[in-house]
Formats: structure tokens, sequence, C-alpha cells
């Protein structure tokens, strides 16, 4: 029996609750309420989509409410599904990984119907074809990120280096002797190279990229073969393994991104893979290898290779349960106008998605490094994502768990293509 | 007579409607998705938004139960359940005798020994991940500085080192809940026992076993049986810690892993009642095992 | 005389001895953190073990904004409701399955144990479709009617022990002078058993308090979500970045409540049956 008082209690408690402050993020108007889920607005990139949002329901004379998605992109997906299973008409726009096509493809609008084809002409064509699921084109790009291979000029310099290694076997030269050479310096941390070793979406970029770049293939062709068990993406394997240890620690094989970067910003590694947002911060006021370090696209595996970049970045889809799919379609093509994709690469540092605006003065007068990015996007291989659809997550967990497996000791590279390819055939059956 | 008769009709009323309330509310909260657990555990189920679900019977079960991974998964949990769980229960012991005795300075043990439990997991996991980061970390650090360790080690990359890691940190983690619970429990033993004891000569070992542990039994029963089922389940520490790995998976990570990751409501529900049954069997050992009985 | 006297040094010392260890044992990690969340960012990863540099930083930017204070109060009434009906629908269920004739006590007991029998993942989607169902989603309400399924079974069940534990001839001689049942239980028995509802009302609060999983998933808007949730977001430019000064800032004011709430009511966790209640 719970008494009077509780009830009371807890009545007076939801009032007061409701007395809240309301949306920190509505801007009113008439029109139509538009809600959209995207990044945390704690973060600069969310306080920049989230004014620019505004600025588009101002003009537009409708209302806009902002949803906050998590950090972390598992708790984002795990937090979209629930909406997209009950088919909810809660939020009519979604930020959406570039791996999550698959899985998105159900729930989301043809966005063929809103953009021309000359408009879609004006988008990198790999992103286009990633992002289009059996003729529907389920997002649009809005920034991308590709892996690119960071250098400290000053190291290079001193050991007598002119240039950034164009090879994976070069790379692991220069790593090895700045490496001994650093140590017998007395920094007994110094690491040649670091990446993204651990189990997770990070080292299936890593590991992508190595076999791309050593002609291997990218798992599975577009065209559904499975093509992982070839001798170059076991060469580019076994390449791989021969640095844990060597030039890079042993602990690399839990490092995702942030972990890689402190070990490369507090100065203590010669080369690192990362996404390019760690520039930034490398080059931040504070930091200890400000201008310090370069980048460039990764090396290539051996003379017959190619330059590989794993190809990442967020797009914007409509929600297929969207009570105004086209109201929700104008927000999408506002948010990713020539216009504001110029603002957001110079305010945020983000690559834009037309290759064009990589060539404005203004970009190149505030990123300079961003001129040497259209190769690297030239260069990109698109995780198999598409081609899996919803399977695409057992593939690549399949995928991490063996090659991290590879890294650590565990397996040869032989019986890591083998498990991954016994996966992969059994997906596309 | 009559009067006592009164009494215990009045009582049993009572009791009625004091239990029935609580009922409803476990019966609201948990009763549907139980049923959802139990229906989709049959059925071929992808979230894939396209393909209807199809009645497969226990086919999701078999597949399950031939995995390798799903019992690499139990075998780790039951590793992790064990020692964390053994650990706790002794340590939790001693931290509460410790607290429960008169000292200048308790009051500041007790609201330490309550902080590791206070702070959120995924923080405090994310804390010891750092901490025993092979680079920077401080325990590392520690170590080769006092040249206890001849170089730094990866703690967290195989399970040899990892697993025992994680144990520690479990063990700093929820000793305070079980310190916590374990308090109050010594507190239902009236001092006088102790001081008869004392009048018979009996010495601090003696007190412990034949006062103190008989009386604490109960609670610590209770407290044992709550601790181990959140062993059984446990996610967090492990996802934060070690995250993908696949030979460091727990039964939660896997049900986890197939129920949003592999989009398998199918095989993701078959999981879960798995691992229900599983935790069903360890209370039914306990029912055994515990002499306190509740008719 | 001289030996016992030693002896008795030494215990002393040693107990002393333990004590120490057990507070820094407990408290490393989080002193670790509070010193991580006053140095700059860019020294966070050094291998230095003394940072060189201290600031501010981290702690304005989370006071700066609203949504963390909001957190704080939305986690403060979703865990206070918690706690609240927790221990009012616990203890008095407890009560009945401690003390009063019930035939089905252990069936009860196990029903209500098996609310903890399952792994939050598994029970999520159905939650979340039943509290669209209810109207609940993203609401306080929702929220601390999902809460009960962690709290509710471990009160009752350490409760239930509370109970049986107290000695019958408080009872008995309350009834002999005509005392209701109601009556036995609120004027006699619940003060009896403080020390069980403080300790497990902090552990429920502290519970519901640092939830992540049913928070995420359950709440939608700013006004609702409590601040765990809030901090998951904490992000720089990119996802990628993870801000750990600010979170680790973060995580230190949260954590401030709870130490105060253990502060408050750490006396009343050891009360004991001494003083008069059964020798009277």
């Amino acid at each position: 029996m719970i008494s009077p008082k509780k009830i009371l209690k807890r009545y007076l408690l939801r009032c007061v609750g409701s007395l809240f402050l309301i949306s920190l993020a509505t801007s009113t108007g008439f029109g139509v309420t538009i809600r959209c889920a995207l990044d945390s607005d704690v973060g600069e990139g969310g306080r920049f989509s989230k004014a620019l949002a505004l600025e588009w329901a101002k003009k537009t004379g409708n209302t806009l409410e902002y949803i906050s998605r998590p950090n972390d992109a598992t708790a984002t997906l795990q937090q979209f599904q629930q909406y997209w299973a009950a088919k909810s008409p809660d939020v009519d726009v979604y930020m959406i990984d570039v791996i999550w096509q698959g899985i998105a493809n159900p729930h989301a609008v043809d966005l063929k119907k809103f953009y021309t084809e000359d408009e879609i002409k004006q988008f990198f064509p790999a992103i286009i074809q990633n992002n289009t699921v059996n003729g529907k084109l389920v997002s649009i790009p809005w920034f991308t990120d590709a892996g690119i291979l960071y250098y400290r000029t000053d190291l290079l310099e001193k050991y007598g280096y002119k240039e950034p290694p164009k090879t994976w076997e070069e790379l692991t030269e220069m790593a090895k002797k700045i490496q001994d050479g650093e140590r017998k310096e007395g920094k007994k941390d110094f690491q040649g190279f670091v990446f993204q070793g651990k189990a997770s979406e990070s080292v299936t970029c890593n590991a992508l990229e190595w076999i791309y770049s050593f002609g291997g293939g990218s798992i599975i062709e577009p065209d559904k073969k499975v093509t992982i068990n070839n001798p170059n993406a076991i060469k580019a394997l076994q390449t791989a393994k021969s640095w844990v240890g060597a030039i890079s620690p042993p602990g690399v094989v839990t490092y995702s991104e942030e972990e890689a970067r402190n070990v490369w910003q507090a100065g203590n590694a010669a080369f690192m893979r990362n996404w390019p947002y760690a520039y930034a911060l490398g080059q931040a006021p504070k930091s200890v290898i400000a201008g310090k370090f370069d980048v460039t696209v990764l090396p290539m595996g051996g003379a017959n290779g190619k330059h590989a970049a794993c190809l990442g970045g967020w797009q914007l889809m409509v929600s297929a349960y969207s009570k105004a799919p086209d109201v929700a379609a104008d927000l999408v093509k506002f948010l990713n106008s020539a216009d504001e994709q110029k603002r957001r690469a110079i305010e945020l540092s983000q690559f834009p998605v037309m290759p064009a605006i990589y060539s404005d003065p203004d970009v190149l007068a505030k990123n300079p490094w961003f001129a040497k990015i259209p190769d690297v996007l030239k260069n990109a291989v698109a995780r198999p994502s598409t081609v899996t659809g919803a399977d695409y997550n057992q593939l690549s967990t399949a995928f991490f768990q063996n090659v991290n497996k590879m890294l650590s000791g565990g397996q040869s590279p032989q019986d890591t293509v083998q498990q991954v390819e016994k996966v992969a055939k059994r997906l596309m059956r | 007579m009559a009067r006592e008769i009164d009494l215990m009709e009045r009582q049993r009323r009572l009791a009625w409607f004091l239990i029935v309330p609580a009922v409803i509310v476990v019966l609201l909260v948990i009763g549907y998705p139980l049923i959802q657990v139990l229906v989709y555990s049959v059925l071929k189920y992808k979230l894939d938004g396209v393909t209807p679900p199809s009645f497969v019977g226990l086919g999701n079960y078999l597949f399950i139960l031939t995995d390798s991974d799903f019992w690499r998964a139990v075998a780790v949990t039951l590793i992790f359940t064990f020692f964390s769980v053994t650990l706790e229960a002794v340590l939790g012991l001693s931290v509460a005798m410790v607290a429960n005795s008169k000292f200048k300075g308790r009051s500041i043990l007790r609201v330490a020994i309550l902080i590791p439990w206070a702070i959120p997991t995924v923080v405090s996991s994310k804390i010891w991940a750092w901490m025993f980061n092979d680079i920077y970390g401080v325990v590392n650090v520690l170590l080769t500085n006092l040249h206890l360790i001849p170089q730094k080690i990866a703690f967290l990359a195989t399970p040899i080192t990892a697993i025992p890691v994680i144990i520690a940190v479990d063990v700093w983690k929820t000793t305070p809940f079980m310190a916590l619970l374990l308090l109050a429990g010594l507190g239902l033993i009236p001092s006088d026992l102790y001081e008869a004891a004392a009048i018979d000569g009996a010495t601090a070992v003696k007190a412990f076993f034949s006062v103190t542990l008989p009386l604490v039994m109960p609670t610590l029963l209770v407290a044992l049986i709550f601790r181990t089922l959140d062993a059984l389940r446990v996610f967090d520490i492990f996802y934060v810690m070690v995250g993908g790995q696949g030979n460091m998976a727990t039964m939660a990570i896997y049900n986890q892993q197939w129920l949003v990751s592999f989009l398998d409501a199918g095989i993701g529900s078959a999981a879960s009642v798995i691992i229900l049954i599983f935790i069903m069997i360890f209370v039914i050992l306990y029912t055994r095992f515990s002499k306190t009985s509740f008719q | 005389m001289k030996e016992e006297d030693t002896k008795t040094i030494l215990l002393r010392v040693l107990f002393y001895l333990l004590v120490l260890v057990i507070l820094v044992f407990n408290l490393f990690p989080f002193v670790y953190a509070v010193v991580s969340s006053f140095r700059p960012s860019s020294d966070l990863f050094s291998t230095d073990l003394f940072p060189k540099a201290l600031t501010l930083d981290h702690y304005n930017q989370v006071f700066k904004d609203p949504r963390f204070v909001a957190g704080l109060i939305n986690s403060i009434i979703v865990a206070g409701c918690t706690v609240l009906i927790s221990l009012a629908l616990g203890s008095l269920c407890a009560y009945a399955l401690g003390r009063l004739p019930f035939r089905f006590k252990g069936p009860v007991l196990y029903l209500v144990l098996t609310m903890t029998m399952f792994p939050q993942i598994s029970v999520l989607s159905g939650l979340f479709v039943m509290l669209k169902a209810l109207n609940l989603f993203n609401s306080r309400q929702g929220l601390i009617l999902t809460y009960l399924i962690f709290t509710l079974p471990f009160t009752i069940w350490v409760m239930t022990q509370y109970f049986r534990s107290l000695p019958r001839e408080l009872e008995e001689a309350a009834y002999v002078d005509g005392a209701a049942p109601l009556e036995v239980f609120w004027k006699i028995l619940l003060p009896l058993t403080v020390p069980g509802l403080v300790s497990t009302g902090l552990l429920a609060f502290i519970a519901a308090w640092n939830e992540f999983l049913f928070a995420l998933t359950f709440t939608v808007t700013d006004t609702m979500k409590t601040v765990p949730v809030v901090i998951s977001q904490f992000s720089g430019a990119t996802s990628f970045e993870q801000p750990w000064g600010s979170i680790m800032a973060a995580s230190m004011v949260v954590t401030v409540p709870l130490v105060i709430l253990v502060m408050i009511f750490q006396y009343r966790i050891v009360a004991g049956l001494t003083a008069g209640a059964v020798k009277g």
C-alpha cells in the first residue's frame, strides 16, 4: 500500500519537474516541427550544426528541435535502432555513419527524389556510390574522413630523410632508425609508429588500408565476390604483424584513435596513422608537437601497390517515418549546401564532400594542408558495408577479431584470411 | 484464543495488502519484456526492416549452444564471477568489520570505502584502463621506476594479464557494495553477545567464528546472491577495458553483439533466455546451499 | 604487564596500518582522477606522474553548460524518487514476508529475484515498446519505473532478512497490549531497521544515479536527460575526440552529492540492537 504521502510527494515532484525549462533548443516559428538527431551540441561540431539548423528554421518559418546523439557511434546506432524498430516519427533527420547505409536503408527516404543528377555530381563519386543501395540514395554525404599518415618533420630532418615514406617498407626502415636513435638519447617511451589495433571498427579501417595498399582488395568487392584470401592480403597482414613489438608498442592492440593520438601528441611517436581530427589538436598552442609535423597519404604496399585511405565520415538521411519528409529534405539540403560546406571546412577543419571546395582560396588560407586531401580521397577505399548491408557488423567483427588476434601473436596471417573468408562467404550466400 | 485467531487473520490480510503492490510492479515491469524475449527467441528475426520473421523452433538455441564463441564467453564469465565474488565477500567482510569498530576517524573510512562504488562505472573503468596503459599508464610507470619489472607491460592486450586486472578493478569497485550490506548486517548483532564471549574467555578469532560469522551469515548470503547475479551479467567493465577482443567477451557482451551489432533479434533473444537459465541454475544451487528457509 | 602493553600497541599499530591500506587502495584512483581533472588537456597523457601546471578550464567548461546542471537536477529527482518508492514498497513488502503469515513467501521472493536475472540489454527493446505504449517514454516517471527493476529486488530481499532477524519479544509485547499489525510495523519494527534502510537506500541511490543504458535509451530531450547521459555526450569538434579533462571534471562533480549523502547517513548505517531496545 503506497501511502497518500508518497503519492503527493511524487505528484509535487512531477510538477516541479515539468516546470523545468523546456527545450533550450527550440526556435519557435509556425510551419512544421522538424527534429534532427545530430552531433552532440556540447562539442564544437554539434554547436555549429545546431546553430545552422536553427538558422534554417528561422529562415523557413519552421520549428526545429535538436536532439544530441551520444558521442560513441555504437551507442548512437543502438539508440537510432530503437526508433527505427518502432517506426517512430519522432525524428525526421538522422546523421548516420558511412557504414550504416545497409542498416539504415529500409528506414530512409530515397534522396534521389530531392536531388537532381547535376547536384549529385557535385559530390565525391566514391561516397555517393557507397551511399547508394540497390539504386536508392540512402543518405547524402555531409562531411568526410579518411585515414592519413602523420609524420614528425623535425625528426625526419634530424635523421636525414628528405621526404615522408612512399612505401610501407620505407616507413618501417625510417621508423626503426628514428626509434632507436631517440631511445638511445634517453626517450625510453619513444615509438616508431602508432596506429589503431584495438579489436573494434578502428582496426578494421587500419587493416583494410594495409590490405588495399598491397593490392589485396577490400575483403568483399562491390560485385559481391569474396576476395580476402589472396597472397597480397597475406603479405599486407604479415607486414603489419612484424611491426608489433618492433616499431609499434605491444599495447597497440588495445589502441583506438585516442590512445594512439595520446602517444603521438605527447611527442612519443615518429609516425601515426589516424583520422584528420588529430591535426588541429596537434597544432593547438599548448601542444608539444605544434609546428613539428605534417600529413600525407598513407604509404603503398611495395612499388606495385596503391595509396589507400579508409573512407569515413557522416551522412544525412531523412527518416522514412517522418511526417514531413519534404521539409526535412529541405533542412538536409540547407545543412549540406556548398556555402555551408565551405564554412565547416574553415571553422571546424572538417573535410567537405564536394571536390570543388578544396581549391577555394579561403579554405586553403585557413587549412593549407587541405591541398593534399583530394589526392587522399581519390584513393579512398570504402569498407564493404553497402554490399553486406545489415550484415556488415558481423563481417567487421569477424575481421577485426581475427586481425587483432593475429597482431597479438595468436594466429598466422594465412589463418586470419581463411577465417574471415569463411564468415564472408557465409554472409554472401 | 479467539483474539489470537483474529490477530492471525488481520495479519494475513495485511500481508496480502502489502505484498500484492510489489508483485504487481514486478509483473508490470518485467512481464512484457520477458514475453517478448521468449517469443523472439523461437523466430528467425533479422532487424533489417525487410525480412519478415519466421518460426524456427529451437534453431537459434542450437546455433548458440554449438557456437564456440558462446562457450568461451561462458568460461570467461564463470572465471570472473568465481574470483571476484569470493574476493569481494572476504574483503567486504574485513572492511565491514574494520568500519564497525570504534576508532578515531571511522567516519572518514566509512565515506572512503563507498567512493569506488559511487564513481560511474564507465568513468572508473576508463581511469583504470588509463592507469594500466602500456606507455603512459601510472601502474607501468611506477613499476618500472621501482625496477619491479624490466619493461612496460601491455596489461590489457592478452587474457592472461587482462582478466586478473579486470577482476582486480571489479573488486576495487564492488567491495563497497558488499561492505555496506555487511556493515548493516553486523549492526544486527547485539554487543552483549560479544561481552558474553569475552567473559567466557574467547579470543578474537573464536569470537568471530562463534558469534560474528553465524549471525552475519543471513545477510552475507543475500549479498552473495545479488553479487553473483550481477557478476554473471557483467558487461560495462569488460566492454570499456577490453572492448571487442573475441577471447574476452562475457555472456552479456555476446548477447549484446548479436542483438545490437548483428541486428539479430532471434539469436539475441535466445541468448538472453540461455543466460537466464544459467542464472536460474545458480539461484537453485544457492537455495540448496543456503540454510535460511523462507517458509 | 609490560608485555601486554607492547602487544596492544603493536595490534593497534597494525590496525591503523590496515585502515591506511584500505584508504589508499580505495581512494588512489579517485585522487588520480581528481588530479587529472585539474591537468591541462595537453598534459593529460604525458608520462610524468606529477602535473606541471594546473588549470580550472575543465570545471569551467562543465559548469558553463546549462545541460549539465539540468542533468544533475534530473538525476536527483529520478534517483530520489526511485529510492523513496523502493524503500516504501520494499520495506512494507519485506515486513510481510519477514514477519507476517503468508503462504507464498518463497515464490514471491523468487519472482522478485527474476527481475535481476536478465542482462540489461535483453529487456531494453521490450521496455522501450512498453514505455511507448504507456506513454511514459521520455519521462522521468518512465525512467523511475524501469529503475525499479534493479532497486526493488535487493531492497526486498535485504529488508526481509532484516525483519526476520529482529527478536520476536518486541512484537509480542505490543500485540499483548492490543496494537494493530501496522502500528507494530511503524512504531516498533521499522525504527530498528534503519541501518538496513539506509544501506539499501544508499546503494539504490547510487545505482540509479550512475545508471546509463536505460537513461540513454528512454530519454531524448535535454529536459529529461540524467547526468551520465549528458557526460556521454561530451565531445570535441569531432566524435573521435574524447575530452577527458572535462569528463573527469564532470565525474568528480557528479560524485560530490553522493559523498555528501554518505557523510550525512553513515552514522545510521551501524546502529545495532544495543541501547535498551532488547533489554527494555
